[in-house]
């Protein structure tokens, strides 16, 4: 960090990479140098006064001056003036951001749901944020989890189209300057232009719960052909995958696009909901006191109506999954948990 | 010294003629007691929170834990400390006072707000030991609705009752201010305190309902399924936020102007000079308070709201920076060709507008739409509220306590400990929180458990501000106790203050005035 440069925007914030990212940063500097110049004003004139006319003797006058006409216009208008330039420079850039209804070269629908952000494009590639690996791997007190790429070319334009599963998620990314609301039961969008290929990190920037700071994704922007390739590496992996056994597709199922890794572990750990290690068979007890053993229709039970069945000592915070996964899916999910003895 | 003077302090005795005291006075000191210990337990939790933060990932608690630390921080702090205040405090014990009047216009009433506002406190309170909220103060749904446990109810049940105590002093010191006032003292001869506090109690009045019937709503969806926000049931999630905002906005001026009343006050007497614009800072107060009530959207700007929606709310909100700006050249004004006397509650007052002037231009920067974009909901917000609100109202409230001590008991508030009170509060403040412009800046969003590596320095920095400042306030709470115990007798006027209530005994009779006064002129004629 280089203090000495405060008066430029990038100093502090990250390199702008996208069309409408400078539009934002020359706004930023207008706003921190007329800042700074009101802030000398007011602030200098104050610790002028104060020392001018500190009170030296007790008997010591003040004058008598209850107001002066001219002096007050001037300052009620001046700062006028200048909020309206804000306001109108505010709207121009913000208009830029928000593109509403401007269809993308690239779509991408994006989910957010408690603790995870899913990519899914027109044909059919998903990608599934966190992965399970710890993002800060020298601390071991780190609860963050790496996020995984998703990949967009750079120079066209992307847009974003934005859902919730269960609460509001908030979708920022810094270097884009650019920010919406995922809000459940209705579609906001997010379009932007990268000018800049690299990594860029995607944070939820509404309160969503426990892990509300863990869900990250990273945008890797890249060139055409590099976004081409990528596209072709995905789809073949699809079609390998297809061809797994039951089980199989279930882990897949569990720790990506479904993301029930996010709240249950495998390993018998505790995280938000029960673990799925020795569930199948097994007794579960509930919070009001009935217990039933763990089989197919509970399982099924338990992923389509989460709250009929809420085992003790846990929040019901599951939100269902119905529409959401499909028959099949169901009973990959059952022989994965099968197989956690 | 014949110290058998009757007051109101020793008009009656016994902690049940305090429970049961109809005096403003007294009432005002039970406040003062009450809102004191929910800012201590607020003050511990922003310890913890920031503490927590002192290094990315796990420092102290779990995820869930912190969350629901930050929830209480925030509620308390908003809720039962900022909003009802000085208001509460400081306009009980001096408002009738400074119109020349025996008591509020409904003593009974006043009596019975305090009660709410601890029966409130008690039952948002009890959900710490049942079962712990983790929204955040602002309860949006439909996390708070479906997602998280049973404790939310009575947590905004608690807020809903509070929400009354604030509307009923509200209304007290209206019809207080319009009825009550002595002969010969109009409108525009009144204390700009009493201005700041008329403007607020009308927001009070007219905001407070309407959080008041949200958080029921929230209740009913809750207990009863009704659709109202959670949209598996039909409803709309950003409801909430309008009804929300259109309190909670209004709210941050109720939090605001009362302070700016106390700086008026503070800046005269120790400027020893009539305020400069009279006029203009009481309308101002009126104007803000006015205004308030259209700029609830700018909290909204990125939450799928139309385009249009968050162009007009920006434009309106930017309407609301003049009469701000206003108010602060004529403080400043006011000092020119003064009698400055840097007593500690006028380093109270500076540091007032030091920290409100960097909060109120970090405002501009929100209101204006493509800018606020970038910034909405990461810390450079959490800096420029709390330069507002916290720097704003905890200094305005820090001086009030200093300047009206001698008033309230009889003995002098020590200035030296005023004066290291003063530094230790003022850096903490800003080493606190201008960290968190530049964090914002980074893009690290609010309310995060746990961060990047990168913002480590700074949220370091920000934590050790956060020791600072509570230092400073144990300083000031200690001046406290000290000036009970060992405190100089005051006298009826220790500062030259030319508002009314200066020219009583300190400390006040039971009836503050012995004969009505009768006012020939505005209130900080130094001539």
């Amino acid at each position: 960090m280089n203090w000495f440069s405060l008066i430029t925007a990038t100093s502090f914030m990250p390199v702008p990479a996208t069309k409408e990212s400078g539009d934002v940063d020359s706004l930023y500097i207008f706003l921190l140098v007329s800042g700074l110049i009101s802030f000398i004003i007011l602030i200098g004139g104050m610790v002028i006064f104060i020392f001018k006319y500190r009170r030296k003797t007790e008997d010591q006058k003040s004058a008598y001056i209850t107001h002066n006409t001219l002096a007050e216009f001037l300052w009620s208008f001046i700062p006028f003036v200048i909020m309206m330039i804000i306001f109108a420079w505010g709207w121009s850039v913000f208009h830029d951001l928000r593109r509403v209804g401007e269809k993308g070269d690239v779509e991408v629908h994006v989910t957010a749901r408690q603790w995870a952000w899913t990519f899914k494009y027109a044909n059919d590639i998903e990608i599934n944020s966190p992965s399970d690996k710890k993002l800060v791997e020298n601390d071991p007190d780190s609860t963050l989890l790496k996020p995984e790429i998703v990949v967009v070319p750079v120079g066209k334009t992307i847009r974003f189209i934005l859902t919730s599963d269960d609460v509001l998620h908030s979708f920022y990314v810094p270097a884009f300057r650019n920010k919406m609301d995922a809000v459940p039961g209705r579609r906001t969008t997010f379009t932007f232009t990268p000018i800049e290929k690299g990594d860029f990190t995607v944070f939820c920037t509404e309160y969503c719960g426990t892990k509300h700071s863990n869900m990250m994704a990273t945008i890797r922007v890249v060139d055409g052909e590099q976004f081409a390739a990528w596209q072709a590496e995905k789809i073949a992996g699809m079609a390998g995958a297809n061809n797994k056994g039951p089980a199989e597709r279930g882990e897949a199922l569990f720790k990506g696009s479904l993301g029930c890794s996010g709240c249950h572990s495998i390993d018998g750990s505790r995280i938000v909901g029960p673990t799925f290690k020795g569930l199948y068979g097994n007794k579960r007890d509930f919070a009001d006191g009935s217990s039933v053993t763990a089989d197919d229709a509970y399982i099924k039970q338990s992923i389509l109506v989460p709250t009929a069945k809420i085992v003790a000592g846990f929040p019901p915070a599951m939100s269902s999954f119905q529409g959401r996964i499909k028959e099949d899916e169901i009973k990959d999910i059952i022989e994965f948990i099968k197989t956690l003895k | 010294m014949a110290h058998e003077q009757h007051n109101y302090l020793n008009h009656q005795k016994g902690i049940w003629s305090w429970l049961t005291t109809l005096d403003h006075k007294r009432i005002g000191i039970m406040y003062f007691v009450a809102i004191m210990s929910f800012f201590f337990l607020g003050g511990v939790f922003a310890l913890l929170v920031r503490a927590e933060l002192f290094t990315p990932g796990k420092t102290l608690f779990s995820a869930d834990v912190y969350n629901r630390m930050m929830t209480y921080h925030g509620a308390i702090m908003v809720f039962m400390v900022i909003v009802p205040g000085i208001p509460a405090i400081f306009g009980n014990f001096v408002l009738p006072i400074m119109i020349g009047a025996k008591d509020v216009a409904f003593p009974r009433l006043n009596l019975m707000s305090w009660y709410m506002l601890m029966i409130g406190a008690a039952i948002t309170g009890s959900t710490l030991f049942l079962e712990n909220v983790d929204t955040g103060w602002t309860f949006y749904t439909p996390y708070s609705s479906i997602k998280t446990g049973l404790g939310v109810i009575p947590m905004v049940l608690g807020v809903f009752i509070i929400g009354f105590s604030s509307i009923l002093t509200g209304l007290n010191f209206i019809v207080t201010t319009h009825k009550l006032r002595a002969p010969g003292m109009t409108m525009n001869r009144i204390p700009l305190m009493v201005w700041a506090l008329y403007s607020t109690a009308i927001l009070q009045v007219l905001a407070t309902p309407v959080l008041a019937i949200t958080l029921l709503l929230l209740i009913a969806e809750k207990t009863l399924g009704v659709g109202i926000f959670d949209p598996q049931l039909g409803g709309d999630p950003v409801l909430f936020q309008h009804f929300f905002w259109f309190y909670s906005h209004p709210a941050v001026y109720i939090m605001i102007l009362p302070a700016m009343g106390v700086i008026s006050e503070l800046v005269a007497t120790y400027s020893r000079k009539v305020i400069f614009g009279y006029t203009a800072i009481a309308y101002s107060s009126l104007a803000i308070a006015g205004v308030s009530f259209l700029v609830w959207g700018h909290h909204m700007f990125v939450s799928g709201q139309s385009e249009f929606a968050g162009i007009l709310f920006s434009f309106i909100t930017m309407l609301v920076g003049v009469p701000t700006a206003i108010k602060l050249f004529n403080w400043i004004a006011t000092m020119y060709k003064g009698s400055i006397r840097l007593d500690a509650p006028m380093l109270f007052a500076i540091g007032f507008m030091f920290l409100f002037t960097i909060g109120g231009l970090t405002g501009v920067y929100l209101a204006s739409t493509g800018m606020d974009v970038h910034f909405h909901d990461t810390y450079f917000v959490v800096a420029h509220f709390h330069y507002v609100m916290v720097g704003g109202t905890l200094m305005a409230l820090m001086g009030a306590l200093i300047y009206w001590f001698p008033k309230v008991t009889g003995k002098i508030y020590s200035d030296l400990t005023g004066r290291i009170s003063w530094v230790f509060i003022f850096s903490g403040f800003n080493v606190t929180f201008f960290p968190q412009f530049i964090l914002g800046n980074m893009g690290m969003p609010r309310r995060y458990y746990d961060y990047l590596p990168t913002f480590t320095e700074l949220n370091q920095m920000s934590t050790f501000g956060s020791w600072l400042i509570g230092t400073g306030f144990l300083i000031g709470l200690f001046g406290v106790i000290y000036a009970l115990l060992k405190g100089k007798e005051a006298g009826n006027n220790p500062f030259g203050g030319k508002t009314l209530e200066w020219t009583i005994p300190s400390p006040p009779p039971h009836e503050n005035f012995e004969s009505t006064p009768v006012l020939t002129g505005g209130p900080y004629e130094y001539r």
